[in-house]
C-alpha cells in the first residue's frame, strides 16, 4: 500500500516535471518569433535551455535523490569542462572583427 | 597483530565500498555521461565559433512545426521511460515491457522524422559542404550535430529494444533498466540544446 502510494507520488512528480519541460520548451519557440538581436536571443535560450536540463537532471536522472556526493562530482566535473572550453571565444571575435570581410 | 591490520588501509579491492555509493553500473553510466556531454559541447562550441566568424551565415528553417513535434515526442519517451522503471521497481514486468517498448517506439518515430527532415534539406540542395542561403559551413555543422545526435537516438533505440527484451527473460533486472533509462534522458537533455541552438537560433523570419 505504501509502496502503490509512493509511486503514485513519483509518477505524479514526474508528471509535473515533464509538463514544466514541455513549457520551457515552449517558451524557446516563443523566443525565436520575437523581435531581439541575436545575442539577446542567445543568452535567453541557453537560460531557458540551463533550467530544462537542470530538471531533467535532478529529476528525470533522479541525481537529487542519489548522494551529495555524486551530485557535487558531476556538477563540479562537466561545469568545469563547459567553462574550459569557452576558452577560445576571444579568437573567434579576432576572426570577426580581423579579417578583411569583417570592415 | 590482526588480519585487519596487516590488510592496512591500502588493500581495499573487493571489499571497498563502492564510489558515493553509486552502484559500479550506475557510476559508469554517469562517467559516460559526462564524458559525451564534453562531445556534444565541443561540437556546438565549435559551432558557435564558426557562426560568430562567419558572415551571411543561413537562416533556412522558415517552419517550426516538424522541430516542434520531434521535441515533443522526445520529451514525452523519457516520460514514458520513467513510467517503465516505476514498473520495474515494483515488480510488474509485463508493465514495465510495456512502457520501455513504447518508449523505444517514440525513439525510432522521432528518427523517422528527422531523416525525413534531412532528405527535404538535401532536396532543397543542401549538402555538407554547399547549400543554396549562404556559407557551405552551415551543412557541415548541421548535419555533424544532429547526425551525431540522430546517432546516439538510434543506439538509445537499440539498446532499450535489447535491454526491455532481457529485462522480460530475466536476465536483466530492475537497475540495468534504469541505467538505459539514464542514457535516454541524456539523449533527451542534448537535444534540449540542439534545438535553440541549430534550429530557432537560424529561423528565417
Amino acid at each position: 500500500m505504501t509502496t502503490t502510494a509512493g509511486q503514485q507520488s513519483s509518477v505524479g512528480k514526474y508528471v509535473v516535471i515533464y509538463v514544466c519541460i514541455l513549457a520551457i520548451a515552449g517558451l524557446q519557440f516563443v523566443v525565436a518569433y520575437s523581435n531581439i538581436d541575436s545575442s539577446q536571443m542567445l543568452v535567453r535560450m541557453l537560460v531557458l535551455a540551463i533550467i530544462e536540463a537542470a530538471l531533467a537532471i535532478l529529476f528525470f536522472m533522479h541525481l537529487w535523490m542519489e548522494s551529495r556526493g555524486l551530485l557535487w562530482f558531476v556538477v563540479i566535473f562537466t561545469v568545469f569542462v563547459l567553462l574550459a572550453m569557452q576558452y577560445g571565444w576571444t579568437d573567434s571575435f579576432r576572426l570577426t572583427n580581423g579579417v578583411p570581410w569583417a570592415r | 597483530m590482526s588480519h585487519a591490520d596487516t590488510m592496512g588501509s591500502h588493500s581495499a579491492g573487493a571489499m571497498e565500498k563502492p564510489a558515493f555509493s553509486v552502484p559500479a553500473k550506475k557510476m559508469a553510466m554517469w562517467l559516460f555521461i559526462i564524458a559525451d556531454t564534453a562531445t556534444f559541447a565541443a561540437c556546438l562550441v565549435a559551432y558557435g565559433f564558426i557562426r560568430n566568424a562567419t558572415p551571411n551565415w543561413p537562416r533556412p528553417f522558415h517552419s517550426i512545426t516538424n522541430v516542434a513535434i520531434m521535441t515533443f515526442i522526445l520529451v514525452t519517451s523519457s516520460l514514458t521511460m520513467l513510467f517503465g522503471i516505476e514498473a520495474a521497481k515494483a515488480g510488474d514486468k509485463a508493465k514495465a515491457f510495456r512502457w520501455t517498448m513504447i518508449t523505444a517506439g517514440g525513439g525510432a518515430l522521432f528518427a523517422l522524422l528527422h531523416i525525413r527532415e534531412w532528405l527535404g534539406l538535401i532536396d532543397e540542395g543542401m549538402t555538407l559542404f554547399k547549400n543554396p542561403w549562404g556559407t557551405g559551413l552551415f551543412g557541415s555543422m548541421f548535419f555533424s550535430i544532429t547526425g551525431l545526435h540522430l546517432l546516439h537516438v538510434t543506439g538509445g533505440v537499440i539498446a532499450l529494444i535489447a535491454v526491455g527484451i532481457r529485462y522480460q527473460g530475466g536476465r536483466y533486472g530492475a537497475d540495468d533498466l534504469e541505467i538505459t533509462g539514464l542514457y535516454w534522458h541524456f539523449v533527451d537533455l542534448v537535444w534540449m540544446f540542439v534545438v535553440p541552438l541549430v534550429y530557432l537560433m537560424n529561423l528565417g523570419h
